[in-house]
Parts: structure tokens; C-alpha cells; sequence
């Protein structure tokens, strides 16, 4: 290794990973090919470190691979079966606290949740299932609202705000009671200003924000994540825009 | 844009408030605490009211509002009655208190009464472990209660006489300083520690922190003069100083005694901070449960403004202008973490921040910012006053000068106790008169769990860091409970901002409740420090680092304490089947023997 490389990389599980100053840890992983498990980031939305599925060790400590800048020398400790013990766990919170029903969701195969339990051999969800009672919003036109199946990873709070700039939701409660809300006198989506071809509506990893009318339009099977598992997919993490879905789902209103 | 309608009675009470804010979005949280004090709760209308007033989304007025656990989005009643819910409240009987004004209002937990007067609910620990149980009414301090002393506000609350006609004795608050050595025993002049720093110089008076080795009191213990130097050399203007009074962890009460009858102190120190680093502007945090202190607090700094401490070119030096506004928190223990409190104090909830960057060089607003603690800000006066070789002479190596302890449990003399750091839990034990230790839980509910054989142990950063919190329990005690009793409190408190914490809290906390029900086994036990596993290296601040550690500890420390609670299985199920049952049943019209799932089913 020349002195310049060493100026400019670091390494994951031994792997020289190169990236240019300004990059976080997981940014420049994923440009190398490197897999990090990950949930509430998207490349085309700033850092927010909440699900806590990419948590690394650097140097001995733990972080998010999300936030945590890239710096010459570090040493990240990724792959191994201590952190993917815990990011099974996560998983398992998540599917717990919510109300995750694969089966009978239209985002089966596209959804990150799921792909990342299959990948992560998550075998069963372990802990006591909390059977929340939370409120579906069916009152936007085009768009719904399932909250059974959020995961409090604040995308959509992040796209509505930094993309579309409409600041359509926000997370709000405490604790186990965190909950997505939007911005209308009413609360109700039908009443606030988000649009089909609004980035809040396609950046949700799970189902939780659903496009109305659209069933089953690519057969189970031939999704995104049915191809191959989630973390053999580093390019399409890595690249990956918010799909900006034409206005013509609309017509049939 | 739609407009909603409030009353116009509930508008004029909203006007005046928001004038005073200058209809400044920043000071939602403040807002807020005030429209509730006017109208008693801040329905969606309301809030509604506020977004449009005030020119920010709906959904920012609701995320703030649901956050915080004194903001009531329904009716709780013209009197909201909160009882102090921290272990020490316990072992004093709360619990028996709690049901008893239950009894006499006819009350369901946490509902308000038919004719909308009255609400009676558990809250997080007040800061009154020394003089508990402890109620608060409308955020407002009630110490020493007894059963009587529940009859005679059920008679008033019925009678609707206004809280401020209520006896004085009610609200009183002790100091209860069993121990003073060189803060509490020393004497205030007021203005001498500002004069002095002022004498030394910026660089001089940096200097002699630096000297002084002065570790912050909140816990973390980092050391001041690198914060205040950082925020220093951070080139963007204003710069802020934060004196953090959200003394939230359970069983620590010493701030609450400083800035009663030491405030001098905690300002001084601010002013000597904002001398120090260049800053213009500081705010006190006060935890909402010290609405009291507010008052005397607010006629306190108005007497430094016209003594000169406060205002335009303090202590004569032209340039140094510096002013402290109070902010009141509202129910949120993790607004004592540094970037929470900040995250509150612009109006929002408070989720602590991603760090980096660090508050010295983007805190309030984006600016540099330093947050103390209010001992901390004490401690400066002193090495103003006696420079930073007098001070780090004092205590150990690591853990320069003293410490206060809120004492509090088990012991004939709960109280402040201060000590040179070094002082052994042995010896707290016999200053308070706790002969029957089993235990102590220092530095609260995210601190440690230090058994008999651990006595011998000192308090001081490099063994026994804390924050101040020294609950102690007797040879009665269970120690399950009181693991317990913590569980529930992280549960409570999360803010639910990352994953491992907002469910984790909330599955030990289960855990432990099933225990408590004899239906736990070894699995159980397992799981809990299987949880602890991701909990203490997985969440994203404090809170969640340290919301297993009391199990944990007890878990090792005081196992037959649990052991003797498990069922004589390998497995119970989680999920309860003849409960499971009970809407069917409900449904059915059915409730006799065969409806439901005996023993041997």
C-alpha cells in the first residue's frame, strides 16, 4: 500500500475500503461493494442514525455507520457474528412492535424490512408481540397511510421536508408510543398537501406508505428483493433514486 | 390554507401569551406550558390555533405537544394530580396514597372525573426524595404526604379552591443540608466570584480552569475548561451558555437545593462561563417539576440585572454583555441530555442529536453552546474566587473537589451531603445513620447497583462516578422491585428515537413485570441480559446505554431476589390465552367456569 492510499481508506473486517473525505462510513462502503445492513438511510437523504441496523464497531466503539465519518486508518469491525446477533434482535424489535403481516402485504419482495430478515436468517420475530392498535389514513386520493407496518424511520419525514419541501410529516409521542403524524388541521392525509409525485411517498422501506390502485402489478417472485437477498444488492443500495412515479395512476379517480 | 376555530375565550387567554413570545416558533415548548396553565390542556383545536398563530406546521405543534408527559392533549382537569413515582416514593408508601385519593375521588388512574375537575395519575421522580412521598398539582411541589394530608386536598380540590389559597405548609421545601463542606458551607458575596474572574481575565480565568481539573457534575464527567475552551475557539457568534437544571434522575435532588438557596452561585458561574468563552446569551433549564424555584429564580436575576452582575458591560468591562432567560422543561427526563435540552429549548421535542457535532461548536441554533450542570457552574464561582491550584489540591487525583450527594432511602438523615470526592460508600452510610444497608444505587436509575461487600468503594470518577444520586436500601427491601420499579421508568421514558431503546425499555420492562407475576423462569433471566446485550452498545445516547444497567446489576448482584419469584419451569408463554379469551366472552354473554381455560386446560 502506497502512503497515499492509506491517507485515503480504511478498512472493514481487513478489506481496504477507499472514499473521499465527506463520506460516512456505510456512503463510502456501499460504493466499494461493501454490504452494511442498513434501514433509515437513503442515499438521496441526509444521515439520521435511528434504526440502528448499520451499528459498527470503529476502533473498538460502537456507531452508525451512517453518521459516523470515514477517517484514514480506522478499523470497522462489520461482518461478524456478534453485530449481525444484534442487528437480529433489532429486526425482531421491529417486527414485534409493529404489525408485520408479509403474507398480505403488497410491499412483500419490494420491502427492505423483510429482505433484511431473510438475509439476516431472522427465523422467528422471538419476543411477545405487542399487537399495537394503530389507524390506517385512507383519506388521500391517491396515497394511504398504514401505520401497523412503520418503523419510525423517518424517511418520509425526511423527504417531505428536504425534498419536496412540504413538510407533510413529522414523528410524534414518546417512546413506545412514537407514532407518524401529518401536517393538516384535521391530522388526516386527505387534508394536507402531499401528492402522488411527492418523494414522501416512495422512499417508505416498508408499507407503510402505499400507493392507491397499484395491486400486484409485478407478480411475487420478481421483485426487488426476490432476485437476490438484500445484501448481494450493494449497487442498487448505493445508487438507488426515489422513484418519482408518473401522475397517471391518477386518471382513474 | 384552512383556519380552524377556538373559542374566543380561549383566544384572548392565547393572545397575550403568544405576545409575550413574540409569536417566536423557538419557544413552543414554553408556549405550551403556559396555554395549559391558561386553558388546562391543549386540545387539537388549540394546537391547531398555536401552528397558524404562530406560522409552523400542524404536525410540529403535535410532535411537541405529545412529547412532553405534562402536556395533556385531553381534558385531565382543572386540578392534574401527579404522584411522584421514584422507588423512594415507594418505600415510603405512594402507592397506598395513590389509592386512597383514588378512593376518596372516585377516580379511574389517569381519567378525569365525570365533572372535569380533577385527574389523578404516577409520574417519573420529582426531585423530593428526601421529603417524600411527593405529589405535584398542576406542576406544582407538594412534599410529605400522609393519608391526612391526601383527605385535606381531596376537601379542597372538591371545595375548587384555587391552589395558590392552599396552605403554605403544603408547598414547603426543605433544604435538608445534613453535610456542608466547601460549597455549601461557604458563605455567597455576591458579585465577588464575577469580580474576581474579571480580575484574572479571560485567558487567566481559563487558565485556572484548566489548573483546576474541574469534571462535570452531571455524571459524564468531562472536564470543563476543554468545553469551554472548544466553544471558545468555535469562530461563529452568538455564543451560548446553558446551565442544565433538568435534574431528572431518579433519586438526585442537590440541584434543586442550589438554585433555592445558592442561586448566586449557579448565575455567577454562568456569567463567569459567558466571560470566559465570549458568549451574550444563557438559559437556565429548569425541569418543569421545579416550577416553584421559578418565581424566586426569575426576582433573583432581576436583583443581579440592577446590582450590575447581568445586562450591558458587567463588572464594568465595556463589550461584556451577557443576560440568563429560564426555560421549563415539561416532563422529560431526557431533556438532561445535553443535546435533547437544547433540541427542547428551540421548541421541539427533545431527541438527542447526532454528535458530532458537538453543542461547543453547534448547539443552540446551530451556535457554539456549553452546557453545565448546576454544580458545575457552582464549582467555577470557587476557583474564580480561590484559583484552580487551591482547588485541584482538593479531592483526588482525578476527581478534583467536592461532591454533593442527594441522600435518600433507608437512612435516619436523608439529605445533601457534601464530601471531598474520595469519600468511601461506607461512610456516607454512617453519616446518614444507615445501619442496615444492603444496598446503594448510586448516580440513580441509569447508575450503579453496589452491594454490601462494595461499601468499601469510593465516589470519584475513577471508581464510582455519579451524578449526585445515593439511594439507599435496608435489609427489608427487595431488590427485584426496585429493578423493577427503573425498568418501568426507561420504559416511561424513551424517547423512542432509536430502535433498540424505544422497544428494548419497553421489553425488559414486560420481562420484568411477568417475573413479578411468578410466571418467569430462567428463560426470562436470559433474556434480560440478552437484551441488555444490544440496549448498552446499540442505543444512540445515554439513556438507552445505561436503561438495563439496574437489572443487570441485580441480576448478578441480588439473583435470589429473582430466583425466588420463577416459576418451577423451563417455559411459561408470554401470551395469556384465557385473557386472550375475554372478548369473545364479552361477546358470548358468557362468563361461568366452562367459558374459561382452567389450570389443568
Amino acid at each position: 500500500m502506497s502512503e497515499t492510499s492509506n491517507a485515503n481508506s480504511f478498512s472493514i473486517d481487513g478489506q481496504r475500503i477507499p472514499f473521499t473525505p465527506g463520506q460516512t462510513i456505510l456512503q463510502a462502503a456501499l460504493a466499494a461493494g461493501v454490504y452494511i445492513p442498513h434501514l433509515c438511510h437513503h442515499p438521496e437523504l441526509k444521515p439520521h442514525g435511528s434504526c440502528k441496523l448499520c451499528t459498527v464497531i470503529v476502533n473498538g466503539r460502537n456507531g452508525s455507520a451512517c453518521t459516523q465519518m470515514a477517517m484514514p486508518g480506522i478499523e470497522v469491525e462489520n461482518n461478524s457474528p456478534t453485530l449481525n446477533d444484534r442487528r437480529r434482535v433489532l429486526l425482531q424489535m421491529l417486527f414485534v412492535e409493529g404489525n408485520h403481516f408479509c403474507p398480505g402485504c403488497e410491499k412483500s419482495g419490494n420491502c427492505q424490512l423483510q429482505a433484511l430478515a431473510y438475509d439476516l436468517e431472522m427465523l422467528a420475530p422471538h419476543f411477545r408481540h405487542a399487537y399495537p392498535v394503530r389507524p390506517i389514513d385512507t383519506t388521500h386520493p391517491d396515497v394511504w397511510l398504514d401505520l401497523n407496518r412503520c418503523i419510525m424511520c423517518e424517511l418520509c419525514v425526511r423527504a417531505s421536508r428536504d425534498i419536496d419541501g412540504k413538510n407533510v410529516f413529522a414523528l410524534a409521542g414518546r417512546g413506545v408510543d412514537s407514532h407518524i403524524v401529518v401536517n393538516s388541521p384535521s391530522g388526516r392525509l386527505g387534508d394536507s398537501a402531499l401528492s402522488i409525485d411527492d418523494a414522501a411517498v416512495h422512499v417508505c422501506p416498508v408499507g407503510a406508505i402505499m400507493v392507491k390502485r397499484v395491486g400486484y402489478a409485478v407478480p411475487i417472485g420478481e421483485r426487488q428483493f426476490d432476485e437476490q437477498p438484500i445484501s448481494r444488492q450493494v449497487d442498487y443500495l448505493a445508487t438507488r433514486h426515489i422513484p418519482i412515479v408518473p401522475v397517471a395512476a391518477t386518471e382513474e379517480r | 390554507m384552512p383556519t380552524v376555530s377556538v373559542s374566543a375565550e380561549i383566544s384572548s387567554l392565547i393572545e397575550p401569551i403568544l405576545q409575550r413570545h413574540a409569536w417566536r416558533p423557538d419557544r413552543l415548548v414554553q408556549i405550551l406550558r403556559e396555554v395549559q396553565e391558561a386553558v388546562d390542556f391543549i386540545s387539537d383545536e388549540t394546537a391547531a390555533h398555536l401552528a397558524e398563530a404562530l406560522k409552523i406546521p400542524y404536525a410540529q405543534v403535535h410532535s411537541t405537544r405529545d412529547f412532553y408527559a405534562f402536556f395533556y392533549r385531553e381534558n385531565r382537569g382543572r386540578y392534574r394530580v401527579l404522584f411522584s413515582d421514584n422507588i423512594t416514593d415507594r418505600m415510603a408508601g405512594n402507592q397506598g396514597l395513590f389509592e386512597h385519593m383514588q378512593k376518596r375521588l372516585k377516580l379511574e388512574r389517569g381519567k378525569v372525573s365525570d365533572d372535569g375537575l380533577v385527574s389523578i395519575d404516577y409520574c417519573s421522580c420529582t426531585g423530593m426524595c428526601d421529603q417524600g412521598p411527593a405529589i405535584l398539582v398542576n406542576n406544582r411541589a407538594i412534599t410529605r404526604m400522609t393519608l391526612r394530608r391526601v383527605d385535606e386536598i381531596c376537601d379542597l380540590i372538591r371545595g375548587q379552591v384555587p391552589l395558590d389559597k392552599w396552605p403554605a405548609e403544603f408547598f414547603r421545601v426543605d433544604d435538608n443540608i445534613r453535610r456542608a463542606d466547601m460549597l455549601l458551607g461557604t458563605p455567597h458575596e455576591p458579585g465577588k466570584a464575577v469580580r474576581a474572574a474579571i480580575a484574572r481575565g479571560r485567558d487567566g480565568m481559563l487558565a485556572e480552569m484548566k489548573l483546576s481539573n474541574l469534571r462535570g457534575r452531571g455524571g459524564a464527567g468531562f472536564t470543563t475548561a476543554v468545553k469551554w475552551e472548544a466553544c471558545r475557539n468555535a469562530p461563529a457568534t452568538p455564543r451560548y451558555i446553558v446551565c442544565n437544571a433538568d435534574e431528572g434522575e431518579p433519586g438526585t435532588f442537590k440541584d434543586r437545593v442550589l438554585l433555592q438557596s445558592y442561586a448566586g452561585r449557579v448565575f455567577e458561574g454562568m456569567v463567569i462561563a459567558a466571560y470566559t468563552v465570549g458568549a451574550s446569551h444563557g438559559f437556565l433549564y429548569l425541569r418543569g417539576e421545579y416550577l416553584y424555584l421559578l418565581q424566586p429564580l426569575e426576582a433573583y436575576l432581576a436583583g443581579m440585572r440592577a446590582a450590575g452582575l447581568l445586562g450591558r458591560d458587567i463588572g464594568g468591562v465595556a463589550g461584556f454583555d451577557f443576560d440568563i432567560e429560564i426555560h421549563l422543561g415539561a416532563g422529560a427526563y431526557i431533556c438532561g441530555e445535553e443535546t435533547a435540552l437544547i433540541e427542547s429549548l428551540e421548541g421541539k421535542a427533545g431527541r438527542p442529536r447526532v454528535r458530532p457535532p458537538f453543542p461547543v461548536t453547534s448547539g443552540y441554533m446551530g451556535k457554539p453552546t456549553v452546557v453545565n450542570n448546576v454544580e458545575t457552574l457552582c464549582k467555577v464561582t470557587e476557583i474564580a474566587i480561590n484559583g484552580g491550584a487551591w482547588y485541584e489540591a482538593i479531592g483526588t487525583k482525578q476527581s478534583t473537589g467536592t461532591k454533593i450527594l442527594s441522600v435518600a432511602g433507608d437512612c435516619a438523615r436523608p439529605g445533601l451531603y457534601e464530601y471531598a470526592f474520595g469519600v468511601r460508600i461506607a461512610q456516607v452510610l454512617e453519616d446518614c445513620g444507615a445501619q442496615e444497608a444492603i444496598a446503594v444505587q448510586v448516580s440513580g436509575a441509569s447508575g450503579v447497583c453496589l452491594s454490601e461487600r462494595e461499601f468499601g468503594r469510593r465516589i470519584a470518577f475513577e471508581d464510582v462516578p455519579t451524578a449526585g444520586s445515593f439511594m439507599i436500601f435496608g435489609k427489608q427491601r427487595d431488590l427485584f422491585e426496585v429493578a423493577r420499579n427503573f425498568a418501568h421508568f426507561f420504559a416511561h421514558e424513551s424517547c423512542g428515537f432509536c430502535t433498540p431503546c424505544r422497544v428494548g425499555t419497553v421489553l425488559m420492562k414486560e420481562i420484568m413485570d411477568k417475573i413479578a407475576e411468578g410466571r418467569g423462569t430462567q428463560y426470562e433471566m436470559n433474556e434480560l441480559l440478552r437484551l441488555q446485550q444490544v440496549l448498552k452498545p446499540g442505543s444512540h445516547c445515554g439513556l438507552g446505554q445505561t436503561a438495563g444497567n439496574a437489572v443487570a446489576d441485580t441480576v448478578q448482584k441480588f439473583r435470589p431476589a429473582y430466583e425466588r419469584r420463577l416459576a418451577e419451569t423451563d417455559f411459561v408463554p408470554a401470551f395469556d390465552l384465557d385473557a386472550a379469551l375475554s372478548r369473545a366472552r364479552e361477546l358470548a354473554g358468557r362468563d361461568d367456569a366452562a367459558a374459561h381455560l382452567g389450570e389443568e386446560a
